[in-house]
């Protein structure tokens, strides 16, 4: 049933782990010694929020890579009670956990009874 | 890493695990529906499985599957790889200053290891890397406890997802609790105006510069913000 293993398929894969060591280990490869100027170290701060936003917006607004022409998604319904819940709960501990949990129990439904 | 004493023994990797944890359920659905996406496309079982153990990297297998299901050359795959990892040569410029006095091997695992959301995590529990040998200890103990949770959660819900991929249709749509996951993690960090910003300007950014080719759109969306917030700061 499932098809043939393709030893160049596997050797392409082994690269692809390589890229992940390579790219996420870049900056620590070489041991000189160099600083990043004080600008570029105060900016780096804002980056992790910024990396997040980048990698979810899309997938909560866009549908196969067009912004979404209708309200009829489960998904802005989902963020909205995940995002209600996380502001609630704030400090309480398990907050995101709970975002999760609130969230695709409003989406789970929306999406397979009603189709959105 | 994980497997070292000098990590798991330290009270902080206790602590870097459970952060991580309580994203681990949104993540390990996503990690389910990659391993469910990897067998449609076409992958043989153990090419499936080879990947969700090594490669370890969400973005770069997704846009990896239909690649090496078009028979594209092994150069086109590992630089689309490369490209849609590039945030992560951002994050360890950030992150150097707290790994280089360890030796070259733990280094680059320690780099391999670590994902978004420890890197998110970790940066937002230690702003500022350790001062002396004892607080880059602590340091290095949180992020492996950080990574150890996600590496078992996301190869493990990854092989499952691989065995089940007869039985969950991808319409069912788990994989979003892995973005409502981040997005829980996203709120914890927007402890300030200037964050709230970043963030709102990057989503918007990679939503418009969407057709960008390798998901440029993020690397784009994280300059966009960060160039912002430096103005801002300024005035």
């Amino acid at each position: 049933m499932t098809p043939d293993n393709d030893p160049w398929t596997i050797v392409i894969i082994m690269g692809l782990a390589g890229v992940t060591v390579l790219t996420r280990s870049f900056f620590f490869i070489s041991s000189k010694a160099w600083t990043l100027p004080r600008w570029a170290q105060r900016g780096l701060q804002y980056a992790p929020i910024a990396a997040l936003a980048a990698v979810i917006a899309p997938e909560m607004v866009m549908t196969q890579g067009h912004f979404i022409s209708t309200w009829h998604d489960a998904r802005l319904f989902a963020v909205a009670a995940g995002a209600l819940w996380f502001f609630w709960r704030k400090g309480a501990g398990q907050a995101v956990l709970g975002t999760i949990v609130v969230g695709m129990a409003v989406y789970l439904p929306l999406h397979l009874a009603l189709g959105w | 890493m994980f497997f070292l004493r000098s990590n798991y023994g330290h009270p902080e990797f206790r602590r870097g695990a459970l952060d991580s944890m309580s994203a681990a359920p949104g993540l390990a659905a996503w990690g389910l529906m990659t391993g469910v996406a990897m067998m449609k496309s076409g992958m043989s079982t153990l090419e499936a499985l080879l990947m969700s153990v090594i490669v370890f990297a969400g973005s770069s297998q997704l846009a990896a599957m239909p690649l090496l299901a078009a028979g594209a050359p092994m150069w086109v795959v590992l630089a689309t790889g490369f490209c849609v990892n590039l945030r992560f040569v951002v994050f360890s410029a950030h992150l150097r200053p707290y790994v280089m006095h360890l030796p070259l091997l733990q280094r680059l695992a320690t780099g391999y290891l670590t994902t978004d959301l420890s890197y998110v995590l970790f940066t937002s529990r230690y702003p500022n890397h350790g001062g002396d040998a004892g607080q880059l200890r602590a340091q290095q103990a949180y992020l492996m406890g950080n990574c150890g949770v996600n590496w078992v959660g996301w190869v493990g819900s990854s092989v499952l997802g691989v065995a089940l991929a007869n039985f969950i249709p991808a319409e069912w749509g788990l994989g979003f609790a892995g973005i409502l996951a981040l997005l829980g993690i996203l709120f914890s960090l927007a402890s300030s105006r200037l964050r709230l910003v970043s963030a709102g300007v990057a989503g918007a950014a990679a939503v418009a510069a969407f057709a960008l080719p390798f998901k440029l759109n993020i690397l784009v969306a994280i300059a966009a913000a960060v160039a912002l917030c430096l103005t801002l700061e300024k005035s």
